[in-house]
């Protein structure tokens, strides 16, 4: 590109003009929008219960079949700048509360949707930004003032289940939702610190396997790891077992500079022998010594240090993984220990008991460790009849998970079924009159994106679904009740509190604010430059 | 104004992406096809299928066994791949009903085509396809037998499951003889469903009616050379530790010598060390010595002066068993003979199977893992049979653990399917066609082993259903003589287990991938230049 200054030289902008295509101003606008559109439109068949799946086909040829926003985005292989942004806030959501990763696509979209009519009446993007952002703080001022608590202890958790349930509705699990949801409210109650309202998620173990059906899916008040003991004739079953977790492997010490050991002579050929034969006898007394009755090794064994532990009876695993580590050692009390020599009593775990169980006809063994001295560690073990049901039943589950978790930090609840959003919509509408000025189209223009969710939801449902949304909001403002929304599964009413539809309010102030922000980022490019020729 | 008004591509150059329809449609046809394809081999009139495999044209499969021909056909339709996947988990979970479990799948994908074309929502079809499900399910239960009391019966029944799984294989002409050996050496597994014990030799010469339960334990080894072909009484370490050289297994070791007699030295004191292993190891008061790995000359020349008969390189597997067999520990270090566990045997011979020499253990301590040795006159029908009777033990291990059984020969379809056209009865909407097609695609079962035995299919299942309309229900299809008959007469007998597994996993990858409307399929993974 070139440009004169102002003695008249050329001077050159932006080098090998012919390689790069450029979009500039509203064309720029146009394909930025029209690019986030196709995304959203995209995700919106996969809202509410009755959504379709996604199957995604990797560059290897496996198959994904699924549900959830954020890992159809993350697999899809975008190449369009526009839409990379749009997976990372997918991501963003998916990160911070886990749950409605679709919706908050959708709403983006809908925003740069509303915009462009606002582009062409030749309203300037930052204005439309600003305006945005001030509907925004309306809408979650809104919910704030709509929200709903609810309340729940260790023994009544009713309420934490419909929760989950409303997240699990949408998912290929919803045959089974009472179950699993009632396994996901535990599996985090049986980690949760209600009076710190902190969950630790990695005390919950997800584990698949194939075989059976979803209902299968149970939860284990232990952990399982998929291993064997090393040894075929140590027992399988140890009751009140006392459990050693050494990272360090039943071999001779390597150390880690280099060195070269000559042997010259017999005599220091026989020295030698000696010493290794006494490192295994050393490791395995040690470990006898120090009570324990499993050994639990990061590494592997030498044969002979496997015999040895045989004959001192003690079983022993190997090859467990460093994740499993770190939670049997939670779990059990015990101190991962990384030399032999500092093996001690007190750095024992203590489980009641652990078993190898084998599944099947295939010679897949798994161990599960149960009665952990600290109990605030479990395993979902999630089953299905192939592989992918197994996957998307596990990234269900986490999403439920997290709903849980969410509304133990913070039990504020809003209603579901597109309710909250055609509250905020009215409300945001109203607050648009009081306005003067541009920022009033703008805001108005929020209003209607804000109705794109439910209207989504109602259309995939099989509604008419304009008509349903404006019914609803009619409804709404006549008996204002914000609890009113889109009644997906013929249920008959279209009160979400009866049907006990609800989502936390943090997921959905986050999807707002995260929505805003990326309509408003993109509507800031109005320049898109690109090499060409390399694609 | 170039680009702006184009459809906005966002996808990666080489990806590509089916929608609505068309990803229906897409998901449906590979579906469909592939069920179509194994569909011929199902029911005992079912036809096989050769494999060739694309490295090696001389090497081909010839079977009839779903889960082998699904995995060994390459496919690159997302929803094809997942009815093998159904069927691979059948075949770890149960063993046998993989291809029942595709053919039903496919039949409830085709149903379900043609409900989408009447305007029917996916979802809603889910919906009736579930509560059909259940309902068959529940039937399924409630006619399920369970023997789990008499020990005689369930053994009776056992054969007669055995007997039902192979008269779908090759095994056909001798299924009695197979049916005997698979509960035998079930039975003789004490409840484990650990199938590793069951050892299968395939020796080519011979015919398959020829093959046999070996009393004891065969291993396809050969005996140390110049040690006697018959030990008596044996006394036998199991052992796992290398006999060939026995390196210092000190990080960074290594002989540095400055003159050739010192070397002879270092050789003779490992030659001594070798020696003395061999000592110790004859100290256990052993006659017998197994090792999983190799044996060199010197170890051998000396266990064999000793009188210890030495065996070498039985892999992991067959340790395994003989340490089951014999009652023996697998031992990898010998200071300590008074603290193992020796395994023993009363007779150990060499024995000869068509032109192999093989090693027989007999008069074991435990005889909770044997061998079964197939004989039969080519590779491909051995390789076949073992496949047939894998099948077989892998549903008879399970049953043992869960002994219920159902009537086969298209009995339990019908009576499915009759219970889900009953329920439908009373169910409004349009879950009632979803439902109706459920049972449409279980009658389908039947239609398609009778179809595949040459009779008119559709008369001979009209008839069945008739009869059981009138009360008959053990009633099912006689594809020998092709005739609807009494099923239980017949002992036509299959297990609860496999009956479940086809209907639970054949509609859960169904509603999967009713659920699709949308595949995107990445670019293929560039090839390097290497």
């Amino acid at each position: 590109m070139l440009r004169y200054d102002s003695s008249g030289k050329p001077f050159i902008i932006i080098r090998d003009q012919d390689q790069k295509e450029r979009l500039t101003g509203s064309e720029a606008r146009k394909a930025n929008i029209l690019a986030a559109m196709t995304v959203a439109n995209l995700m919106k068949t996969s809202i509410g219960p009755l959504g379709m799946d996604k199957i995604l086909v990797d560059q290897d040829g496996e198959v994904t079949a699924t549900n959830d926003g954020a890992t159809i985005l993350k697999n899809m292989q975008v190449e369009n700048p526009i839409a990379k942004l749009l997976v990372e806030l997918s991501q963003g959501q998916d990160d911070e509360i886990g749950d409605g990763t679709t919706s908050v696509v959708v709403l983006a979209g809908a925003l740069l949707e509303e915009s462009l009519s606002l582009l062409e009446k030749g309203i300037h993007p930052s204005k439309i930004s600003e305006g945005y952002e001030k509907a925004c703080d309306i809408a979650v001022k809104h919910l704030l003032k709509i929200c709903d608590k609810i309340e729940f202890d260790k023994e009544n958790y009713g309420s934490l289940v419909k929760a989950a349930k409303t997240s699990l509705g949408s998912k290929i699990v919803n045959q089974y939702t009472e179950k699993i949801a009632k396994i996901s409210v535990e599996a985090v109650l049986a980690v949760a610190d209600l009076e710190r309202k902190d969950v630790r998620f990695d005390l919950i173990k997800l584990e698949g396997k194939t075989g059976g059906t979803l209902g299968d899916t149970e939860l284990i008040d232990g952990i399982i790891i998929p291993k064997n003991f090393s040894h075929p004739q140590m027992p399988k079953q140890i009751k009140n077992a006392k459990i050693a977790i050494l990272t360090c492997p039943f071999e001779p010490p390597k150390p880690k500079t280099g060195h070269k050991l000559d042997i010259d002579s017999v005599k220091k050929y026989k020295e030698l022998l000696e010493i290794e034969q006494n490192y295994f006898k050393e490791m395995t007394d040690l470990v006898k010594k120090s009570g324990a009755t499993l050994v639990l090794c990061q590494w592997g064994f030498d044969d002979e240090a496997n015999h040895l532990l045989l004959q001192k009876k003690l079983p022993a695993v190997r090859w467990v993984s460093g994740t499993d580590i770190e939670l049997i050692a939670i779990a059990t009390g015990a101190r991962i220990v990384p030399r032999f020599s500092e093996l001690t009593e007190k750095k024992l775990g203590k489980a009641g008991m652990v078993t190898e169980k084998s599944l099947g006809t295939t010679d897949e063994n798994m161990i599960v460790i149960e009665k952990c001295s600290n109990t605030k560690t479990v395993t979902i073990l999630v089953k299905g009849g192939n592989k992918m049901v197994v996957e998307e039943g596990k990234r269900s589950i986490h999403d439920a998970l997290c709903v849980t978790r969410n509304l133990i930090k913070d039990n504020r609840i809003v209603y579901g079924g597109g309710a909250a959003e055609i509250s905020c919509s009215v409300a945001v509408n109203k607050a648009s009159k009081e306005i003067t000025g541009i920022e009033q189209y703008s805001i108005r223009a929020f209003s209607q994106a804000l109705l794109s969710v439910p209207i989504a939801l109602a259309s995939n449902s099989g509604l008419n679904s304009l008509e349903a949304v404006s019914e609803i909001q009619l409804k709404q403002i006549e008996k204002e009740s914000p609890f009113l929304g889109i009644d997906c599964i013929s249920m008959g009413t279209n009160n979400m509190k009866e049907q006990y539809v609800f989502d936390t309010l943090r997921g959905k102030i986050q999807e707002f604010l995260l929505a805003t922000q990326m309509a408003k980022m993109i509507l800031k490019i109005d320049d898109i430059i690109r090499p060409t020729g390399q694609y | 104004m170039s680009e702006a008004y184009q459809p906005a591509r966002i996808l990666n150059q080489g990806s590509t992406q089916e929608k609505a329809e068309g990803a229906r449609l897409s998901n449906f046809v590979g579906a469909i096809a592939l069920s179509d394809l194994i569909s011929t081999t199902l029911g005992p009139k079912g036809m096989d299928k050769i494999l060739q495999s694309p490295s090696n044209l001389l090497d081909s499969t010839i079977t009839n066994d779903g889960a082998t021909i699904l995995s060994s056909i390459q496919i690159s339709n997302p929803a094809a791949k997942i009815l093998i996947e159904i069927s691979k988990v059948q075949d770890d979970e149960i063993g046998d009903g993989t291809t029942s479990v595709v053919v039903l799948a496919g039949e409830l994908l085709k149903e379900a085509e043609k409900l989408i074309h009447k305007r029917i929502h996916p979802q809603t079809i889910i919906k009736g396809f579930r509560l059909a499900k259940n309902i068959a399910l529940k039937k399924l239960k409630e006619i399920a037998q369970d023997h789990s009391e008499n020990e005689e019966d369930l053994k009776k029944y056992l054969k007669k499951i055995a007997m039902t799984i192979f008269s779908t294989k090759i095994l056909t002409p001798y299924k009695s003889i197979f049916a005997d050996l698979a509960v035998e050496s079930i039975l003789r597994l004490k409840g484990s469903t650990n199938l590793e014990s069951i050892q299968i030799l395939k020796k080519t010469g011979g015919l398959l009616k020829e093959s046999y339960i070996e009393e004891g334990f065969v291993l396809d080894k050969k005996l140390g050379v110049g040690q006697p072909k018959r030990i008596e009484n044996a006394k036998i370490l199991v052992a796992n530790t290398s006999m060939d050289y026995d390196k210092i297994k000190i990080f960074g070791s290594r002989v540095v010598v400055n003159s050739s007699s010192k070397l002879a030295e270092i050789e003779e004191e490992e030659k001594k060390k070798m020696l003395r292993k061999c000592q110790k190891i004859v100290d256990h008061g052993i006659n017998v010595f197994i090792n999983r790995q190799l044996i060199y000359n010197l170890p051998e020349q000396f266990f064999t002066d000793h009188g210890v008969v030495s065996i070498e390189h039985a892999d992991f597997a067959g340790i395994e068993r003989l340490s089951l067999v014999t009652g023996g520990e697998i031992v990898s270090t010998f200071d300590h003979p008074e603290l193992v566990t020796l395994g023993t045997a009363k007779v150990i011979e060499e024995i000869m199977i068509g032109e192999d020499k093989l090693i027989r253990f007999s008069g074991c301590k435990e005889p909770s893992a044997c061998t079964i040795i197939l004989r039969g006159s080519s590779k491909q029908i051995l390789d076949e049979a073992e496949r047939s009777l894998h099948d077989g033990l892998a549903v008879l291990s399970q049953m043992v653990k869960n002994p219920k059984t159902v009537l086969g020969a298209g009995c339990t379809e019908i009576i499915m399917a009759q219970a889900i056209e009953e329920a439908a009865k009373e169910t409004s909407g349009k879950i009632q066609i979803a439902m109706e097609a459920f049972a449409r695609a279980l009658t389908r079962i039947p239609i398609i082993i009778a179809n595949n035995a040459g009779y008119d299919a559709e008369q001979l299942v009209s008839e069945l259903k008739t009869s059981h309309y009138k009360g008959n229900t053990t009633f099912g299809v006689d594809v020998m003589n092709g005739k609807v008959c009494d099923v239980q007469e017949l002992g036509i007998i299959e297990s609860f287990l496999v009956k479940k597994g086809m209907l639970l996993k054949a509609s859960e990858a169904t509603e999967m991938i009713l659920r699709v409307d949308h595949i995107m399929y990445s670019a293929p993974r560039q090839r390097g230049m290497n």
